[in-house]
Order: structure tokens, then sequence, then C-alpha cells
């Protein structure tokens, strides 16, 4: 098999698909060129994150990392959500395929978005070093396999 | 558990009945070495030359113009590494192809590239045709080979190689075509087309994979291949695969047999496939609607991506294929669908169902079915759709 059980669970079964129609935070990564689109919908309340939701435009692993990244920062605090690592979403899935990695860049970028589009709206300082710059993170790690 | 639909057979072919039939004796009984000097070794010899004149007849070639090979990426690789080699010869090094040729002839036209070769890639038509006047323009005094596949792998569309192939021997120019997907599917006669070097597969017509061959026009000079032993005129070296070689003769008889009824059947399967997929909304056919393999399916639907497509059509016991950077281990979308115009979102979202002649009308049904629910459930998760939807993003189909 491509993909390990986990990946494949999330996927045939992806957790907190949907839009939240009153998010607190928005945030939206990758790029229809490269093949990703990850969209995250945050409720926040005393700094904990009470609902998450997700939309993606992906590939099988797309979908299942988006999906577990929900599941592993719902009821965090937004600082335990901001640790989250796409390491930390490969290993809670089994692994996934070096080639499909980037999923799970995009999966971290897009919490982070998202905490980042909440602290923007609410006017909340943060360090903008431990943001993704908005690029297309697939892109980066496209060439970054080509290179490998 | 549910029944396996198998709709990838550009991808491969199930070994008909009667060809497995016809290559067991060569495991156990007909074994010998097809170079040894006893009868029993003699008889293997005799098998191996039948092969050869099965496998000519079928594209009106004489049996000493057939060298068989491993495959269709061995023949595209020896014809036009050999057809470089004649042009070296005499100083010219310029050689015209498409943009969507199959990879064995992209890669090794990338290696001839840096070995001094100048290459000029054809653009195809949004309808996923080479034009003829294009290749004309092309046309140099140094260029030595015009490699240009017959019928695309990924949309099928057949190219006018009869006229390509007019046009090169006019111009003295070797024509080499890849047609691995068109051979027993369509008609060849390297003749008429006045084809110089033709490249095939024996899995893609319900024969063994591991064999393929070459045509090369008589009076061509071919580069030896692997040295070695006096195999294949000496040109490639090795023991013989009679099983695989036998059961590739006896596959291509019997699709070039059976050739016009199986194409009717699937011409009439395919084409319910695109009427009625053809109803999912922002959906559109890639490659032209008839000048393609009577068994090659290809769509885009905007707003999904493949692989997940192809992921949930296999839960649903569907094998099928796509242009999907994704399944191939690259992230690019496929360049046959860029190379026609495809944007790459939209080329991430495209399918590809290859019938055969076993394919059922209840299997094409049950596929008309699903394809629409998995469409519509991907868009229902994709913020790609909700842009569309909300007019935050411009439809491209």
């Amino acid at each position: 098999m491509l993909y390990s059980e986990k990946v494949m669970d999330h996927f045939r079964n992806p957790r907190n698909v949907g839009e939240i129609a009153d998010a607190d935070g928005i945030g939206e990564v990758g790029n229809a060129k490269c093949g990703d689109i990850m969209r995250m919908y945050i409720k926040v309340k005393d700094n904990i994150i009470t609902d998450v939701k997700f939309m993606t435009f992906g590939c099988g692993s797309a979908i299942a990392t988006s999906s577990m990244a929900t599941e592993l920062i719902k009821g965090k605090s937004l600082d335990e959500a901001l640790t989250l690592t796409n390491q930390a979403v490969v290993e809670a899935l089994d692994g996934l395929p070096a080639y499909k990695l980037h999923c799970s860049v995009l999966a971290e970028e897009a919490v982070k978005a998202a905490i980042k589009d909440y602290y923007d709206k609410h006017n909340l300082a943060y360090d903008e070093a431990q943001y993704c710059p908005g690029d297309c993170a697939c892109c980066h790690m496209h060439d970054h396999f080509e290179e490998a | 558990m549910q029944k396996m639909i198998y709709l990838d057979n550009a991808g491969t072919t199930k070994v008909s009945a009667s060809v497995k039939q016809a290559m067991l004796p060569f495991f156990d009984e007909v074994y010998g070495n097809a170079s040894s000097l006893y009868t029993f070794g003699q008889r293997a010899k005799e098998q191996l030359e039948e092969a050869r004149s099965m496998v000519a007849k079928c594209l009106n070639a004489q049996p000493r113009e057939i060298y068989f090979t491993s495959g269709g990426s061995e023949s595209d690789n020896w014809a036009i590494t050999a057809a470089a080699q004649i042009g070296a010869r005499q100083n010219r090094k310029h050689i015209i192809s498409t943009t969507f040729e199959h990879h064995a002839v992209l890669h090794t036209l990338k290696k001839l590239e840096s070995q001094g070769f100048e290459v000029t890639y054809l653009p195809v038509n949004s309808n996923g045709i080479v034009k003829v006047a294009d290749l004309e323009k092309a046309l140099r005094d140094d260029t030595c080979l015009v490699t240009i596949m017959f019928a695309n792998n990924e949309i099928g569309t057949i190219q006018p190689i009869a006229e390509i192939g007019k046009l090169c021997r006019a111009k003295k120019v070797l024509f080499h075509t890849d047609a691995v997907q068109a051979t027993g599917h369509v008609a060849i006669d390297v003749v008429a087309m006045n084809i110089d070097m033709l490249s095939m597969s024996s899995h893609k017509f319900h024969g063994p994979k591991g064999v393929g061959a070459l045509y090369v026009r008589q009076g061509i000079w071919l580069t030896n291949l692997i040295e070695g032993g006096a195999q294949e005129r000496g040109k490639r070296a090795g023991t013989e695969n009679l099983p695989g070689i036998y059961g590739m003769a006896v596959a291509l008889q019997e699709v070039v047999a059976e050739m016009k009824t199986v194409a009717e059947r699937e011409t009439k399967l395919r084409d319910k496939l695109f009427a009625e997929l053809g109803k999912i909304p922002h959906s559109a056919i890639n490659g032209d609607r008839t000048h393609r393999l009577p068994n090659n399916f290809n769509m885009c639907f905007e707003g999904i991506e493949g692989e997940s497509l192809l992921l949930l059509l296999d839960d649903a016991g569907v094998c099928a294929s796509s242009g999907s950077a994704c399944t191939s281990g690259s992230l690019d979308p496929s360049h046959v669908l860029l190379a026609i115009g495809r944007p790459h979102e939209v080329a991430h979202g495209s399918l590809r169902l290859t019938l055969s002649k076993y394919t059922t009308e209840d299997e094409i049904d049950y596929v008309i079915k699903k394809v629409p629910e998995i469409v519509d459930y991907l868009r229902k998760m994709s913020p790609v759709w909700d842009e569309l939807q909300k007019g935050e993003r411009k439809y491209a189909l």
C-alpha cells in the first residue's frame, strides 16, 4: 500500500471537515498550481481552540494530514497548537511516503496561518518569525525533493 | 468482497487465455536454446522465427525488420539512440519530437541534448494533435530524426502518422514512432505510412509483460544494443525470451484479427462514459473527441485533485488512473495535459479510464454512477471549489 492504515482512515473518514461560519481565525496555505490547498477555521475561547474545521483540495495525504492536524490541536491552547510540527502529524499518521511529506508541512502551516489570522484580527502581538511567509510551501519542498 | 473493475488497460492488460496457453509449452516442453545446433534447440529457433513473421505480418513489415526487445521503453531508447548515431556520423544533430511524448522518449532525448544534440519539441494543439505544418517548418538540413508517438498514452489522441511519414520520407529524414499505445488498437502499415522505426510493447495488447519489439526498415543501420552472442542479428545479445516473444506474437495476431469488432464495442462504451460523465458540471474531455484510441477516456473535473478521486474509486473497486502527479511520485501535473493547454490546477484533477475487450456495459454503468458521487463529495470539501462557487476564482472549464 502507498499509505498506512491510519492515513487511509483519515482520508476515508476525515475528521472536522467543513467550515465555521463565525470563525475567529482562518488560514489558507498552498496553491492550486501545486495541487494542494488547505484552509483551516478555528474558534478560540480563553486562548483555547474550542473548535476547528478544514477544507482541502489535494491528494489523499493532503486530506489525511489536514484531518490529523485538526485532531491534534482541538482543545489545545494557542501556544500548544503553535508547537505542532509536521513531524508530529506524520508520526501520528504512522508515516508518509517521502514525496508526500510536503503535505504535512502544509498542515502545520495551515494551523499557524489560522492562529496568525486570529492574532491579527484581535490585534494581539506575536512573534512574526514563527510563521511561514505565506509562500507556497509545496513548491519549496518540491525543489527540495528534486535535489534530493 | 466486491468485484474488481479494471479500467487501466493503457497501463497494462490481462494476458488473454489463448495467449497464456500458447506460451505454456515454452516453459517445459520447447525449452531449448534457440542458438543450439541440435534439433531440440532448432525447434525453439523455428518458433522464434515464426513469431517474428507473425509480428511482421501484423505491421506489413518483413520478418528481418523485427527486433525483439524487453518492451516499449527499450525499443524507444534503442531506436532514438541509433538514429542519433546515424545523424552524428553525417554531422546532422537536430531531432524533432513533441512536448507530449512518453518519458521513454523524452528522457532519451534529454540525454542526447546533453551530448550535443539539439531537439525541437513541437507543440500540440489543444485537441492533442500535432500539426504537420509545424513539423514542416521545424525540419532543417541537419535534422536526422523525427520521433512522434502514434497515439498518446494519456489522452489517446492519434497523430497524423501517414502524413508525417510521407513528409519525412520526402525530406530524407528518419521517422520513428512510439506506437506502444496504438499497436493492436488501430491499423498500422509501416510501408503505407512510411514509418522507418516503430516501438511496441506486448503487455498493452493482452500479451505478457517484459517483451516488445522494434521495427527497423531494412537498409537502416541499427547500432548494437547489447554486446554478446549473435541473437537478434548480433545487435541485441542474450538468450531470447521465447515464452514472451511467442506470447506477444499470438497476442498481436489475435488483437489484429479482432480489431474492428473490439474497437466498435469499446467506442460505444467509451462514448457512453463521455456522454454521462460529461454531465458533471465544469468538466471537460482531454484530447480530441474522435481522433483518439477507441478505448481511451480522459476528462478533467475542476476543483478536485486526481489522486483523491483514484483512491476513492479504488475503494469502490475501480482501477483507474490519472494524469495526476501524485500517483507517479512527482508533484507536477501531467506534462501531457499541460501540453494541451490545461492550467496546472485543472490538470491535477484528471481521470483516465481505458477499456478492453473484457470491459462490460454493467461495469461502465457502475462507474457512471460512482464518479459523480465521488466528484461531488470531494468538491464539497475543496476550498478551490468553494472559491469557484463564490465567484472568488474563475472557472477554467
